[in-house]
């Protein structure tokens, strides 16, 4: 067993472990801190099921986002949908048999990560191009974009330039899965590729990546439009209540 | 107050899709201070106390887990830029501050230096600052170039509210002492006195019979005013800019007729002589839950069955979307009718019911178009559908009006743009910022009184009213080309007999 092999075996391991503790710290976090106030941004649903039907448009279809600029729009979507196709591809390194599905999507999946890469080279030239953009961008802002793009491009390479030994990488994850450590090729590509993932397993929970568990948190996007007929109260705002009625009448004179 | 030549009503724009970005160039904008005695009639402290850093950070905390919307939006901007050219500050202005990413970096510079791992390892990194002398300098500055608009939230993907955060950075100036005269002496007006202008009991009894004069005079009619009627079924809360100030009162009087028509007893409240809860401005639960309690009193010792607020924007957000959750319950009233209800709905449903009867052709000699207040349109509803807050205005002005045009709909409901007088930035002292944060609103009113001739701009929030009468002269508009839709109602109402 190579130096390497375990390296990025334990690697694996540990950022697995730090994605999920953060991600649930952070989302017991969001959902546990009390909402003072009913803040959805008006017009919003008057029930809740037209309250998940506006979450499914903003997370399917980044709704609020084509309402604001549609080039943003264009490279979120290419980016976002890129991805996602991308990330389900990855999961025939993971399953054995692979998962019929995931068979069918192969094929698009391949594409989807020009369309990532591409969709990411648009944000990247906004930020960079855009004085406005420019304006609000930090160092962090654009090491996120790199990062990506490094796990987009070099995935790329590995698929049509300098190919890995591919049965071997997923005998290694299926090992990391049943806790039997296996082999990993030590192709150059290969290595920054599993690396850059590893980094980014490792920031997802101490960076703005979380977003995506926080529009799902989004008072503004997650309340329904119900406040004259239920009353909603934070539990320390009840005290202030509390006060209010024990304390002898006010006259009105 | 004289036009203060010191700056340049701003040209409107022959490129809209780009606003001119230019440094600086509102770094010298801020209102005055409060004073000791604005600070302390609050519980705040008089001024800066000694450890303020550590202070504006313990507090910082102490909303963090109060407030879902704080945590959830200073941890869930990816900079994406969506919200940089939506600020009609920016766009008056072009000060890259007062885009809404940056204005809330303001305060998440210092939420992640303090809150955050990244931050606290790697600051310089991911744009963490601690809070220092200059960095509290733009907090005070440009926290107060927001009015709370909202308009930036529409176009988040995560739905992050600028008000928020501004509201936020606003209560915990207030609390390490720094706060904002023209806010803290009005909500300290209201707590004394009952109302904003500090118009006490016997003034508002002369104003209210002063009205019934005018309108006896004006029309025969012996239309009532009545303050303090025990055992009226309607508490009107209006906000008290609507007892004097212009177009304002005009709109008092048709609530006043459209009552009187329907044949329903009201009455104001001299305790609680004020919609307005300014309190929201400076984002304090505590202060807008002491404010709100006034209703609720007023409410029960007057032994009302509604309450009805008039036109005003913040008012009706506080009132339709908080006045549950700061007053309630409100299970004395008569359950039939929305706790509250808005003038709006009132008077809609009688001219859908016939229970009043409009003549249009009273207000012949006027062409109109609509100003959706940025707090009712994006803060509360009106009526039973989503977007009622769009519809139901618009209905009353059509059914008083016979000509009415809407502007350019990129300005319009949910996209409406503020007055540029909102959020407790009325106020002289903050004169330039107004007059710039009007722009684009300028922009789409010129566009229709070019291609359609309008003549008046109806607007339903006393701020939007104040703020246009004074503003539009800059752009070469009379100043009473703004008026009260219930004015327009009330010249269209036809009083006595109903059949």
């Amino acid at each position: 067993m190579s130096f390497l092999t375990i390296v990025y075996a334990f690697g694996f391991y540990g950022a697995t472990a730090l994605l999920v503790v953060g991600l649930v710290f952070k989302i017991r976090q969001y959902a546990t801190t009390p909402a003072p106030l009913k803040i959805p941004t008006m017009p919003a649903p008057l029930t809740r099921q037209g309250v998940v039907l506006r979450m499914a448009r903003e997370v399917m279809f980044f709704e609020s986002l084509f309402k604001s600029n549609k080039w943003i729009w264009v490279f979120g979507v290419l980016f976002h949908a890129g991805l996602l196709l991308v990330v389900l591809r990855h999961l025939r390194y993971f399953t054995e048999p692979v998962w019929f599905w995931v068979v069918l999507i192969q094929p698009f999946g391949i594409y989807a990560g020009f369309a990532m890469v591409a969709g990411l080279a648009g944000l990247w030239a906004r930020r960079i191009l855009v004085d406005r953009v420019r304006y609000i961008s930090s160092p962090s802002d654009h090491l996120m974009l790199a990062l990506l793009s490094g796990i987009g491009v070099s995935g790329l390479m590995m698929k049509f330039v300098v190919h890995t030994d591919i049965i071997a990488v997923k005998a290694f994850f299926l090992g990391l899965l049943r806790f039997n450590i296996q082999p990993l090729p030590q192709d150059p590509a290969l290595l920054l590729h599993l690396g850059l993932v590893l980094v980014l397993m490792i920031v997802f929970p101490y960076s703005k990546l979380l977003h995506a568990p926080g529009v799902f948190f989004s008072p503004s996007r997650n309340q329904v439009d119900d406040a004259r007929d239920k009353r909603h109260l934070a539990p320390w705002a009840a005290e202030l209540d509390a006060a209010r009625d024990n304390a002898p009448a006010t006259p009105a004179e | 107050m004289a036009k203060a030549p010191t700056f340049e009503t701003p040209k409107y724009r022959e490129d809209r899709a780009n606003p001119v970005m230019v440094e600086g160039s509102m770094a010298h904008s801020q209102p005055f201070v409060a004073a000791p005695d604005h600070q302390t009639d609050l519980g705040f402290p008089g001024e800066l106390v000694e450890n303020w850093e550590e202070k504006a950070v313990e507090k910082l905390g102490d909303l963090l887990d109060k407030n879902k919307a704080l945590r959830v939006y200073l941890d869930s901007c990816v900079k994406c830029g969506a919200c940089t050219d939506k600020c009609h500050y920016y766009i008056g202005t072009g000060d890259p501050k007062n885009m809404p990413v940056a204005r809330q970096d303001l305060l998440r510079s210092v939420y992640r230096r303090n809150f955050t791992l990244a931050g606290k390892l790697v600051p310089k990194l991911v744009g963490a600052r601690d809070l220092d002398k200059n960095l509290l300098d733009d907090w005070y500055k440009y926290f107060h170039q927001c009015s709370q608009c909202r308009r930036c939230s529409v176009f988040c993907p995560y739905g992050i509210d600028t008000a928020e955060i501004s509201m936020a950075a606003r209560d915990i100036m207030d609390h390490i002492g720094v706060g904002q005269k023209y806010s803290n002496e009005i909500i300290a007006k209201v707590h004394k006195i009952g109302n904003n202008l500090g118009l006490p009991k016997p003034a508002l009894i002369d104003t209210m019979e002063g009205l019934e004069e005018d309108v006896e005079e004006d029309t025969g009619v012996a239309v009532r005013f009545p303050v303090d009627e025990v055992g009226a079924d309607v508490l009107l809360v209006t906000p008290s800019a609507d007892f004097f100030a212009e177009p304002h009162v005009d709109g008092l009087i048709g609530y006043a007729k459209v009552f009187h028509q329907a044949g329903v007893k009201w009455t104001v409240s001299s305790y609680a002589s004020e919609a307005a809860n300014f309190a929201m401005f400076i984002g304090s639960y505590e202060q807008m839950h002491k404010v709100a309690a006034r209703i609720r009193q007023a409410a029960l010792d007057l032994g009302v069955k509604r309450v009805i607020f008039g036109e005003c924007g913040h008012a009706w957000r506080v009132a339709y979307s908080f006045l549950n959750s700061l007053a309630g319950p409100w299970d004395f009233l008569d359950p039939r009718y929305p706790k509250p209800q808005h003038i709006l709905e009132f008077t809609h449903d009688l001219i859908k019911n016939g229970g009043i009867k409009l003549d249009a052709s009273a207000n012949d000699d006027m062409v109109l178009t609509f100003h959706d207040s940025c707090n009712v349109a994006r803060g509360s509803r009106m009526g039973d559908v989503e977007g009622g807050q769009f519809i139901i205005p618009r209905e009353v002005i059509k059914a008083s009006v016979n000509k009415f045009y809407d502007m350019d709909p990129s300005t319009t409901c949910e996209k409406t743009f503020c007055c540029g007088g909102g959020g407790g930035l009325l106020t002289d002292d903050l004169m330039e910022l107004r007059v710039k944060g009007a722009l684009p609103r300028m922009e789409a009113l010129q566009a229709v009184v070019d291609n359609h001739g309008v003549t008046h701009m109806a607007a339903i929030c006393a701020i939007c009213k104040s703020q246009f009468a004074k503003v539009m002269p800059y752009y070469g508009f009379p100043m009473d080309m703004i008026v009260s839709v219930h004015q327009l109602v009330s010249n269209a109402i036809i009083l006595g007999d109903n059949k």
